[in-house]
């Protein structure tokens, strides 16, 4: 059977759709995660501190195709057969809440420590303060970096391919062993990623720049 | 019907494990030398505007940095031998981890040379430092000082990413992973030791690379 270019980057822009679809799921969840992670992380409690601590130490410490992994055969163990798109994705949602975590922790401890002393003044308890006063102020700081690590999660979805998810880099496996093109095909595939992928870097260092400039 | 966890089919092959735990470290020690030794002829070329080279690394790190490692490291396995260039899976392995910590520490590294004031340079000609001794003690040094921690980092990320070499059959840590639970069918307890491990080698090469730049870069500081 003959492969025409279109046929090509036709079954690639489809794998394409699974790699975005993948990488939003990843994104949300690991910022909801995240944000939750990254509430304990800066509790004044030693508890849920060190909980929190231990997460993103665990998970920045790893290899994502291992957590991939654990995912993937430990859902089996629990009596569950877990699909490929359903490890991945939690799998994603795991590694990006670790590294979102540690990125805002450090946007909220750029908010200098009267923002929390002049509200505490104010009779806002600890939660109140975060809300109203520090988060809307860290969120400022917060989106450049987190745009930037929004790369790293559509990169991240390239693991998934390994454990037979098939989004792009899987598609392309697959299209370059039956056309024998892996030259051209896995270049097509390279730029797929570069095409979601440079337009975020872009954006993280121009409100970056922005955000210099405002200061 | 409970699980019964068993790890004892693993621990039969910690020999395995452990070669390939020793194969990813030099894998990690080669990428990281060649790989930020590249990154400061890309930081230098960037920071100082030379041309033409400032341009071409600046196209490769946007290339390297929006694209996945395990997308160039098939692109380097199995699409350059189209061109003639035929790669055995650890060269391929050493390219790719090369390749992407040189995108990378370019970009660490120009920033590190931008941190360090222009004065310096002037005091440097003044104190009649050669042109190699000022870019050894005045620009290089501090430049690495000031960015130690992010290029430690980054070494990390490249020695973890390195995992999915397994799939071009690289024999790092992750294939023998692969052939162990291949073998004894006991995929979680395989894995999870194997996380365990890369945990380990993690830390090691963190503790390693402060005490390098404690000891060598960071000094009088």
């Amino acid at each position: 059977m003959d492969f025409t270019l279109w046929d090509i980057v036709r079954n690639l822009i489809t794998g394409l759709q699974w790699t975005l679809a993948l990488s939003l799921v990843a994104f949300a969840g690991g910022a909801a995660v995240g944000l939750l992670v990254m509430v304990m992380r800066i509790s004044d409690h030693g508890l849920p501190r060190n909980l929190a601590r231990t997460w993103i130490d665990l998970f920045q410490g790893t290899p994502l195709l291992m957590q991939l992994f654990l995912v993937f055969f430990g859902g089996a163990l629990l009596g569950h057969d877990i699909s490929p798109w359903a490890a991945a994705a939690i799998a994603l949602t795991l590694f990006t809440s670790a590294y979102l975590a540690e990125i805002w922790r450090g946007c909220v401890e750029a908010i200098p420590r009267g923002q929390w002393e002049a509200s505490a003044t104010l009779a806002l308890n600890r939660y109140e303060q975060l809300r109203h006063v520090v988060l809307p102020q860290a969120l400022r700081i917060a989106i450049a970096p987190t745009v930037g690590f929004s790369v790293q999660v559509v990169k991240g979805t390239a693991v998934t391919s390994i454990i037979g998810f098939t989004e792009l880099t899987k598609t392309g496996g697959m299209i370059a062993n039956a056309t024998f093109e892996p030259f051209l095909v896995y270049g097509l595939v390279a730029l797929g990623y570069f095409l979601l992928c440079y337009p975020l870097s872009l954006s993280a260092r121009y409100l970056e720049r922005r955000l210099h400039a405002a200061a | 019907m409970a699980y019964r966890f068993d790890f004892q089919p693993v621990l039969a092959h910690t020999d395995l494990l452990l070669k390939g735990a020793f194969f990813t470290l030099e894998l990690t020690a080669i990428g990281a030398v060649l790989g930020v030794a590249l990154g400061i002829l890309g930081g230098v070329s960037r920071a100082w505007r030379l041309r033409p080279f400032a341009q071409v690394f600046g196209v490769y790190v946007e290339l390297v940095r929006n694209t996945p490692f395990i997308v160039q490291l098939f692109f380097i396995f199995f699409g350059l031998p189209s061109l003639g260039v035929q790669l055995s899976e650890w060269q391929a392995a050493v390219l790719a981890m090369v390749l992407n910590l040189g995108a990378y520490s370019t970009e660490i590294i120009r920033a590190g040379i931008q941190a360090v004031p222009h004065g310096q340079f002037e005091a440097a000609a003044a104190l009649a430092m050669t042109r190699a001794e000022a870019f050894r003690h005045v620009v290089l040094k501090p430049a690495l000082g000031k960015v130690w921690p992010a290029l430690s980092s980054q070494i990390i990320i490249v020695m973890l990413g390195s995992a999915v070499c397994s799939q071009i059959a690289t024999q790092e840590l992750s294939f023998w992973a692969n052939f162990i639970q291949s073998r004894n069918f006991r995929a979680f307890e395989t894995y999870l030791l194997t996380t365990l491990v890369y945990l380990l080698m993690a830390i090691a090469v963190r503790l390693l690379l402060n005490w390098i730049g404690r000891r060598f870069i960071m000094r009088n500081r």
